[in-house]
């Protein structure tokens, strides 16, 4: 098994008429994904390279039967389109629009709250399980069948340590974007729980950034509930304090989420932390042995 | 996006929010007429986007139409530098003349979104005045934090809570529900991150009055707020800043000499932390954005040679969406259009990267080729180490 996206995962694209969305929904269904619907507001009844569009999400997924939904409509309309897919029982959302408004979002978090839908992101590359299903904006071809889970708030860097562990032998079971933005859907401690149940998963990257303390969370639920080993990363330890370092969750703000109390709160749990982004492969490889 | 003192205290006047009045100068003179129109005795304050103006003597209670003009003619057009400007301080451009006010309490009151939380959270103290963070450090069960549920907003018993733990009492507490009330509606309707009331004073005649405002709003927000997007003021920024943000890429100015372009923020960091690993500092934090095209790498180029203080510049592009070979005639295009004279490092990976290392290679341009991130980093050091070491 893999964690949220296997084989049998049936795919509806949000946006799907749009530049963005044409172009990904095509590369994911050359993956071998299976893209089953499209969704958008007025152009029910048309098409997309042989992939139906729907005017609704609900129309979609009562015709089609798909299982997960990914976002590329633009910031002022993503709120509507996460809650849409909530609301006609999509269990799987992967929003990867980029810039939606944190209020937005707070009130998408509310909403799911007390819903069965699962959401990844916004402003994430979305999540791959190797050979099976590619969900998002990652590149395909540096990922590799195999056993490590990755996690991560970033999408390159993502790519980087991916391709890191790609070159070093090591495939991966599934990798997780859960985003950039400071109020988000799956955290890493949820990402985490599922590869601790996960039978193919057998170790964990998890790369975290400055901002916030989702990080600090990691490490609280790694020392007391993970069963399998962990390597860390923490980028932007040289970011100064107080300048948003590209992500909006990425701030050091009131001497606070600085990537030396990650890095500390990490260690302290157990975790092997990279020094740098290009030694993330390195020590994977050193931890497992 | 931040905003000034003055203008903070205008749009929560809009909502109510009882503010002193004011007028703002931008001139001595503008000062005097405003001073004499306001009364005396009044309090003349400098405006530039950083606290700590007080200590750093950009505010004063004057006492006539001259003392106003004096203080404002001293301020303006001059560099103010408080603990939170660095040491070249901000320039002063306007000024806010306001009523004084006869002043009971000082009080500390925010709304701030509250990421971890998932909604807004009221922050009080009965410290007004401090540095929040400080007194965060020194007495955290001083401070008041009261989350409230986006879904049905501020109710009753939380005011009156925080009223209670804030030692206000009769009616003071109904008149900190109205203020708070009037905070959180224009939290809400301006997409803020961030409303900050400090101090937020108690009259001696029992009124709460908001002495200081801070407000941040949310950059992605801002495409429903023209009237917000209105209020800022670009030179409180870097122009380098505001050029990138206008060409939509990410840049944050920094202090080092090596000048850095790379997709994607995390790896931008990521960047950044490995060539101080290798004794070297970055001059900027540099995203042109996960599928950057060529045009957008041309941009980004000139963009980060602009800043003089640049003695070498690292690309670093993991090529996912983007082609190598694309990003590589889009850097090769750049450096020779507008001449690079510093050294240059180019790390490409991921899609058709070796068509992209054969055209840097092929290119009559000196630039230096890199494997890996790591290579790439040791590689700008040393070549930066090098030129310095000629010159």
């Amino acid at each position: 098994m893999s964690i949220l996206v296997n084989a049998e995962t049936r795919v509806l694209t949000q946006g799907i008429t749009g530049a963005t969305g044409q172009f990904h929904t095509r590369t994911c269904k050359e993956y071998g994904t299976r893209m089953v619907a499209g969704v958008t507001p007025g152009k029910g009844g048309t098409d997309f390279e042989g992939i139906p569009v729907f005017d609704s999400v609900e129309q979609a997924v009562r015709e089609t039967g798909a299982n997960a939904s990914v976002i590329y409509v633009p910031p002022p309309f993503a709120a509507d389109a996460m809650m849409e897919s909530s609301d006609a029982g999509v269990p799987l959302v992967i929003c990867i629009t980029e810039g939606v408004p944190v209020q937005d979002m707070m009130r998408v978090k509310r909403y799911l709250a007390d819903r069965a839908t699962v959401l990844v992101g916004p402003n994430c590359p979305g999540v791959i399980t190797p050979g099976e299903c590619k969900i998002g904006i990652m590149p395909g071809h540096i990922h590799k069948r195999g056993r490590i889970g990755v996690i991560s708030r970033s999408g390159t860097l993502t790519y980087e340590a991916v391709d890191q562990l790609t070159r070093l032998g090591m495939g991966q079971s599934t990798c997780v974007g859960i985003g950039g933005d400071p109020i988000r859907g799956l955290n890493f401690v949820d990402v985490l729980a599922l590869f601790n149940e996960d039978d193919e998963t057998e170790a964990v990257v998890l790369i975290g950034e400055i901002g916030g303390s989702a990080e600090q969370d990691a490490a609280e639920w790694i020392r007391a509930h993970m069963k399998k080993p962990v390597v860390g990363f923490i980028v932007g330890q040289t970011a100064p304090p107080g300048k948003r370092m590209g992500h909006a969750g990425a701030i050091i703000s009131g001497g606070k989420g600085t990537a030396a109390e990650k890095v500390e709160a990490l260690r302290a749990a157990g975790v092997s932390m990279a020094p740098t982004p290009a030694d993330i492969g390195r020590t994977m490889k050193e931890r497992l042995g | 996006m931040n905003i000034h003192e003055y203008q903070a205290k205008q749009w929560l006047g809009r909502f109510g929010v009882p503010v002193p009045q004011g007028r703002v100068a931008a001139t001595a003179g503008e000062a005097r007429a405003a001073a004499r129109e306001i009364g005396f005795p009044c309090v003349v304050k400098a405006q530039i986007h950083a606290g700590g103006r007080g200590k750093a003597g950009g505010v004063k209670l004057v006492h006539d139409e001259d003392e106003a003009a004096a203080f404002a003619e001293g301020l303006l057009g001059r560099s103010l530098v408080t603990h939170q400007t660095g040491p070249e301080g901000r320039i002063v451009r306007r000024v806010w003349v306001e009523e004084a006010s006869r002043i009971a309490r000082e009080l500390y009151c925010s709304i701030v979104l509250d990421a971890s939380a998932g909604g807004p959270a009221i922050i009080a103290c009965r410290e007004g005045g401090m540095e929040i963070e400080e007194v965060a450090r020194e007495t955290p069960d001083a401070i008041i934090i009261e989350v409230v549920d986006p879904l049905v907003g501020v109710q009753p018993f939380q005011v009156r809570r925080v009223a209670g733990r804030l030692g206000l009492t009769g009616k003071e507490v109904s008149a900190f529900g109205a203020l708070v009330r009037s905070l959180y509606d224009a939290f809400l309707k301006s997409d803020c991150m961030q409303l900050e009331i400090n101090p937020l004073a108690r009259l001696e005649d029992g009124r709460l009055l908001v002495l200081d405002a801070k407000m941040n709003f949310d950059g992605n927000a801002l495409f429903r707020h023209a009237d917000v997007v209105e209020l800022r003021d670009i030179t409180e920024e870097d122009p380098k800043e505001v050029k990138a943000s206008d060409l939509g890429i990410s840049y944050v100015a920094l202090d080092g000499n090596i000048g850095c372009m790379v997709n994607g923020a995390g790896l931008a960091m990521g960047t950044m932390d490995i060539i101080q690993q290798y004794g070297g500092m970055p001059a900027n934090f540099l995203d042109v954005g996960g599928g950057a095209s060529k045009e957008m790498v041309g941009q980004a180029f000139r963009l980060l040679l602009s800043d003089d203080k640049v003695r070498g510049v690292l690309v670093n592009i993991f090529g996912g969406i983007m082609r190598c070979d694309v990003i590589a005639a889009g850097v090769i295009d750049a450096a020779r259009e507008i001449g690079v004279s510093v050294p240059l490092v180019v790390r490409l990976q991921g899609t058709n990267v070796e068509q992209g290392r054969e055209l840097l290679s092929k290119s009559d341009l000196s630039i230096i080729p890199a494997d890996t991130i790591a290579d790439a980093a040791q590689k700008i050091v040393e070549a930066v180490r090098a030129a310095e070491g000629r010159a």
